[in-house]
């Protein structure tokens, strides 16, 4: 089943055409994989799905509802997750702290919702529920082998940590759709093993998961299925098996050989 | 121990003083935390809520004289003006510093400056340029404890103000909206990614602040009267008080409040300055924060990345 669609996605900066009508469908509960050439358009296609980007021309569809050009804040409560190229944690908060965050403003917990009864209501549950969720970070923090860093500052974590921490929070706000771009970037082999072990587990945990990666063995392990932009076209679309063998992916990779 | 009740005394009336700049410094200091921005015309909204509470204040009291009546009709004015500021400082960030985000830091600043000037010089011409007297809703004769003496007024600013950042405080701790709102000033962007809506915490905290601003300013008009410029100077000390004590923290805005109007207080006969000059105090003092602690009390190092 298709959870998101996107419909001939079109983004222009000026004159470049970074993403030109790409038709993107993640399937429910998979791993959907997008790769591509530097530049090819991936992160800008994140861009206009997570809210972070308004598309020019295209549309969205999540779950049913038309999402596109809404920001970013409303797209994170339906239910859409993502994790950045360059780490975006609360730097000056504590690990634990970080998780508790995402815990803390989970999918369909309208901080504004019932507004004054809200409001006193979580007053007067205020340390039941801080401990509720500490208890519940810690969960998380287990699943990701993060339990002996709990109470490091975010900024103080080695870079591969402030990754895994990342997806972790993510993941504490309950999402539907995880989309992490480009989670490998900059890990060594054992922490790209770990990660993979990690997407697997998500993937267990029934959330589905968009992948942008560069790492082809981790690719082509733990996709699903994979989509393949080049200059902001979509040029393939198919299982691991099938991409790999595909002319088109491989001239966009290697280039064309002239004879 | 004459001279030592005197300086009680100067005491008791600077915590009085302190209070009404710590409820003004905190709408600095939570605007700066969430938009790293200096809200030149809060100053001017303390204005305007002095004379909305005014108004109403004398609106509702008619010719009655009965004293109940006298102080629930302050405490309905006071309520109604902090309600009318509330909406006017979410009105101001709307249109004058909402379309400037983007903009370059110094945009908003020099919005602020000329909101500040459209609201002394608008109420210059609405009230006229006379100042008026705030009258006391009860009888203000003095109480006097072993030779100290204290006035119901300055009871009712203390009591009024720490009520105040109680409930602020516990707002801002223990609620949903409130931790949303710290989560803000730690990181906007992230926390749009949690699904925190920063438009709505950054109008609720104008509201907030201007809210408080209203109440000191009333306060404030028992002791210096209510005018068009009553803000400028008022709102000036109560920014330095904002800076001593951290900007950007909440607590750091009561604690300097209350320091500065201690200082001021008891500054000017301890090292024998003219009262006229006690102004130079605040600044002097800012200097020297700047100097020794330009963090703040209670403000974190934030040292530049290289």
């Amino acid at each position: 089943m298709r959870i998101l669609e996107a419909q001939e996605v079109t983004k222009a900066f000026g004159g470049v055409v970074a993403v030109n009508k790409v038709n993107f469908n993640v399937e429910q509960g998979l791993v959907n994989g997008l790769i591509g050439p530097n530049g090819a358009g991936k992160t800008t296609l994140f861009n206009q799905i997570t809210g972070m980007d308004v598309p020019t021309s295209g549309k969205i569809i999540f779950d049913g509802n038309d999402i596109t050009g809404l920001p970013a804040w409303k797209i994170s409560r339906l239910g859409i997750a993502r994790t950045f190229q360059n780490i975006r944690l609360y730097n000056d908060l504590t690990v634990v702290e970080n998780v508790m965050m995402g815990l803390h403003f989970k999918v369909g917990s309208d901080p504004f919702h019932h507004r004054l009864a809200q409001a006193f209501r979580s007053y007067f549950n205020a340390g039941k529920e801080n401990r509720e969720l500490y208890t519940r970070a810690l969960e998380w923090l287990e699943f990701f082998n993060l339990t002996h860093v709990k109470d490091e500052f975010a900024r103080n974590l080695p870079y591969g940590n402030q990754r895994e921490l990342e997806i972790a929070r993510a993941l504490a706000s309950e999402p539907k759709i995880l989309f992490l771009d480009e989670p490998a970037a900059g890990m060594n082999p054992a922490e790209t093993e770990h990660l993979m072990k990690i997407i697997n587990r998500i993937k267990e945990h029934g959330v589905t998961v968009v992948l942008i990666e560069h790492d082809m063995k981790l690719v082509m392990n733990i996709c699903d299925n994979i989509t393949v932009l080049s200059f902001g076209q979509k040029i393939a679309e198919g299982t691991p098996e099938e991409i790999k063998s595909n002319p088109l992916v491989i001239e966009a990779y290697l280039g064309r050989e002239d004879d | 121990m004459d001279t030592l009740i005197q300086y009680l005394q100067y005491f008791v009336n600077g915590i009085t003083l302190g209070s009404i700049y710590a409820l003004i410094a905190l709408g600095y200091t939570m605007v700066y935390g969430i938009l790293k921005f200096i809200n030149f015309a809060h100053g001017d909204i303390l204005m305007v809520g002095a004379y909305i509470g005014l108004l109403t204040y004398t609106a509702l009291l008619g010719s009655s004289t009965s004293a109940v009546w006298m102080l629930a009709a302050f405490f309905i004015a006071m309520i109604i003006s902090m309600a009318f500021c509330a909406l006017l400082g979410m009105f101001i960030e709307r249109v004058a510093y909402k379309p400037l985000r983007n903009a370059n830091r110094l945009a908003p600043l020099l919005s602020a400056i000329g909101v500040s000037f459209i609201l002394s010089n608008g109420a210059a011409w609405i009230f006229g340029a006379q100042s008026r007297r705030f009258p006391y809703p009860f009888d203000d004769t003095p109480i006097v404890i072993a030779g100290l003496s204290i006035t119901p007024h300055q009871i009712l600013t203390m009591a009024v103000s720490v009520i105040m950042m109680i409930v602020l405080t516990l707002f801002v701790n223990k609620t949903k909206m409130g931790k949303a709102m710290r989560a803000t000033s730690l990181d906007q962007s992230t926390s749009e990614l949690m699904g925190i809506d920063a438009n709505k915490i950054i109008s609720m905290t104008f509201a907030i602040g201007s809210a408080l601003a209203a109440v000191g300013g009333i306060l404030a008009s028992f002791d210096f009267r209510v005018y068009a410029s009553m803000g400028t100077m008022t709102g000036l000390k109560a920014f330095v008080a904002a800076v001593i004590g951290g900007i950007g923290n909440i607590q750091g805005a009561m604690i300097g409040g209350i320091l500065l109007g201690v200082l001021e207080s008891i500054g000017a006969p301890l090292l024998g300055i003219p009262s006229a000059l006690r102004d130079t105090i605040a600044f002097a003092a800012l200097i020297i924060i700047l100097l020794v602690r330009p963090e703040g009390i209670l403000g974190k190092n934030e040292r530049e990345k290289v």
